[in-house]
């Protein structure tokens, strides 16, 4: 008996010993549990869900059907879907302009200062994003800071449109995502090797032309990785243009979080998520195919 | 070629600030350097690590800029012109091949820069190739290549700019011993065939001997001495130059008498030998006299005439393959150290008649010592 236990137990060893591929199934099998549990399993219903109908009480009907995709081309949701973009596309681009200068700049500091500065560009984001924001409001609006100051120098008579717009909204999000451009960048700079840029240098490239041929592009795959982390958050925000966008400005996340909470048309919020969800995952190929070509 | 001056390092000091980074900290990397280099020629800096090679090479290059002290390419003053205007170019020791270009765009670069015509350039590209014998490795990208392709990339990559001055920093030191000796010679067969002033810097005493017209050897910061390879190993200036180029016996000793160029020195109170020397030395003056192992021969007998010979019991016996090396012992405080050609190969040969504790003769002419006085 005892001998036969030994036996099976060893044998179970051997197996898995023999069979690398069965080792790496056992190994996963908690987080493949969590991820078809809270992650495919809920992404199935959202699937399912954007194919449906809303009955009249906010309840779903199972009847098959399109229409959910098909209500985007209507131009009230298509200028928003458009806007979205607009305000994603330069939120990104602000996020790049200001912060590849910066990660430049820290990348290139003696190394003992680097940790230090990587240090102090993270403890502001250590505070709630909600709050981040709301402070926001107080230096953008009407009677809020800026417009304060430069009414009482006399600068100005009437309040700038600082808030309650585009502008704000694109304000907090570079604000929000800077760091997500940043780090990457800074990864990459750092990691970069600078005797090839004298070495650029002594083929006769100044600085700029050795910026342009060799630091920038070998720099490229952080720029994309923070782009993308820039990029797909802005255009699925919805907290920031709730509170800094005000009415006027509405973007794809405060729809889906309508569709859900207030319209209750779960069905409709379903597919947009659905769509966002995929446009973003075509982003992330894309920088997947472009990264791996250059790095 | 013809003699004129291709770069001139003039009275040239540079200081770094210490690690400590207070005023009284700082490290004097090359200190009071002065040299001169003549178009066409195979120029070494040798010296052991930390001695200021590479620091000399980038100020000539542009990346650094003098503290004090004056760098002329062709006769102009450098000043702070920044290493793009300038007519040099650098192998980087490990090599800085562009990662993200091929290696016809590595090459052509340079010539990119200066807006060379397109056909220029892809002509000029191909020479290049072919001279280093890589052509058809265009479309590769650097990573795809061996340590000695890179190499041989790194000098296409310079060299088809046609620069007035070459400079490489130890370009062969990655490489492994067997290439090493390969690309010396083929470095040497190259810088005839183009004709373009070499400087370059190694650590490596045997390389410098094989590859240069002249050598310059460096110590904390300075030139110790400037000459042929020859002149360099023939007839070192100082004990470290001797001690650094190949091996050499230091013979302490006192001066008694010089005749022309020719001392008489008292090694160990009891030994008299005879030496040379470029200086006049007052009577009694503690000097050494360097002797190379291979100049010294073991003898049945005394040798007459020209030669300094003494008896001695041999230590040790060492067979390394292309010669036999010796420890002679001559008195209790002076030994030699004897390298001699493995002339005759069978095992009983007269190399290997002189047996551990044997009674021998050693002779050498008076003319393979030099009187050190440092
Ligand atoms: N940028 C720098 N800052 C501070 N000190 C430096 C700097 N560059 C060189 N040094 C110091 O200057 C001295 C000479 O350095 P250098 O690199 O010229 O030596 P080297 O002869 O090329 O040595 P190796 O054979 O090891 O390359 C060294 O003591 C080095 O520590
Ligand atoms: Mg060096």
């Amino acid at each position: 008996m005892i001998s036969e236990q030994v036996a099976r137990k060893t044998s179970l060893w051997e197996l898995l010993r023999r069979r690398p591929g069965l080792q790496a199934l056992v190994l996963l099998l908690p987080s493949l549990f969590w991820l078809i549990v809270f992650f495919a399993f809920p992404l199935l219903i959202v699937l399912v869900y954007s194919f449906l109908r809303r009955g009249p009480y906010g309840q779903i009907v199972w009847d098959f059907n399109l229409e959910n995709y098909g209500r985007f081309l209507d131009p009230l949701y298509l200028k928003i879907f458009l806007r979205s973009f607009k305000i994603a596309t330069l939120t990104t681009v602000f996020c790049f302009l200001f912060g590849y200068p910066m990660a430049y700049w820290m990348a290139t500091r003696p190394r003992r200062w680097r940790n230090a500065l990587l240090l102090l560009l993270m403890i502001p984001f250590w505070t709630n994003f909600l709050v981040r924001t709301y402070a926001w409001i107080l230096i953008l609006r009407d009677t809020g800071l800026i417009n304060n100051v430069l009414m009482s120098v006399g600068l100005i008579r009437q309040p700038l449109p600082l808030f309650g717009n585009d502008f704000a909204i694109i304000v907090g999000l570079v604000y929000g995502w800077f760091p997500d451009m940043v780090l990457p960048c800074y990864a990459a700079i750092e990691r970069l090797d600078f005797s090839l840029v004298e070495a650029a240098q002594d083929l006769y490239a100044n600085e700029l032309r050795a910026f342009a041929r060799i630091i920038f592009p070998l720099s490229l795959p952080g720029v994309i990785a923070g782009s993308i982390l820039v990029f797909i958050p802005s255009l699925g925000a919805y907290v920031t243009p709730d509170l800094l966008g005000g009415a006027k400005s509405v973007m794809i996340g405060n729809i889906i979080q309508n569709q859900f909470l207030t319209v209750r048309d779960y069905p409709f919020g379903s597919a947009i998520s659905f769509a966002l969800m995929t446009l973003m995952l075509i982003a992330a190929l894309v920088y997947f195919r472009v990264g791996g070509r250059t790095l | 070629m013809g003699e004129s001056i291709a770069v001139e390092v003039r009275s040239v000091t540079k200081r770094f600030p210490g690690p400590g980074s207070r005023p009284g900290s700082e490290v004097v990397a090359v200190d009071n350097v002065t040299l001169q280099i003549l178009d066409g020629e195979f120029f070494s800096l040798l010296g052991p690590s930390g001695c200021g090679k590479t620091t000399t090479l980038r100020m000539i290059a542009g990346f650094e800029h003098p503290t004090s002290g004056e760098i002329y390419i062709h006769g102009k003053p450098m000043g702070l012109t920044p290493p793009y205007q300038r007519n040099t170019n650098m192998v980087f020791q490990n090599y800085a091949l562009f990662p993200h270009m091929t290696v016809a765009r590595n090459v052509a670069f340079g010539l990119e820069m200066r807006k060379v015509p397109k056909e220029e350039i892809e002509r000029r590209v191909q020479e290049a190739l072919a001279m280093v014998r890589l052509d058809g490795f265009g479309s590769r990208r650097p990573n795809q290549l061996s340590g000695g392709q890179q190499q041989r990339i790194a000098l296409a990559r310079a060299l088809v700019n046609r620069p007035e001055v070459l400079l490489l920093d130890e370009p062969l030191g990655a490489l492994d011993l067997k290439l090493r000796k390969e690309m010396q010679l083929e470095l040497k067969t190259l810088q005839r065939e183009v004709g373009i002033t070499f400087i370059y810097v190694t650590h490596d005493q045997e390389e410098a001997l094989t590859m240069s017209d002249r050598i310059a050897v460096m110590h904390q910061g300075r030139i110790l001495q400037v000459g042929t390879p020859t002149e360099i190993y023939e007839r070192p200036s100082c004990r470290f130059v001797a001690d650094f180029i190949g091996e050499t016996n230091f013979l302490e000793g006192t001066v008694q008498e010089q005749e022309e160029s020719r001392v008489t020195v008292l090694v160990d109170g009891l030994l008299p030998v005879i030496a040379e020397t470029d200086h006049r030395l007052p009577r009694g003056a503690r000097v050494s006299v360097a002797v190379r192992p291979e100049k010294i021969r073991l003898v049945p007998e005394p040798v007459p005439g020209e030669h300094n010979t003494f008896e001695g019991r041999v230590e040790q016996v060492v067979y390394v393959g292309t010669a036999t090396l010796f420890r002679v012992r001559l008195s209790p405080n002076v030994s030699l150290a004897i390298r001699e050609q493995n002339i005759i190969s069978t095992p009983d040969s007269r190399a290997y008649s002189w047996g551990v504790g044997g009674q021998v003769h050693v002779a050498w002419l008076y003319d393979a010592g030099r009187v050190l006085t440092d």
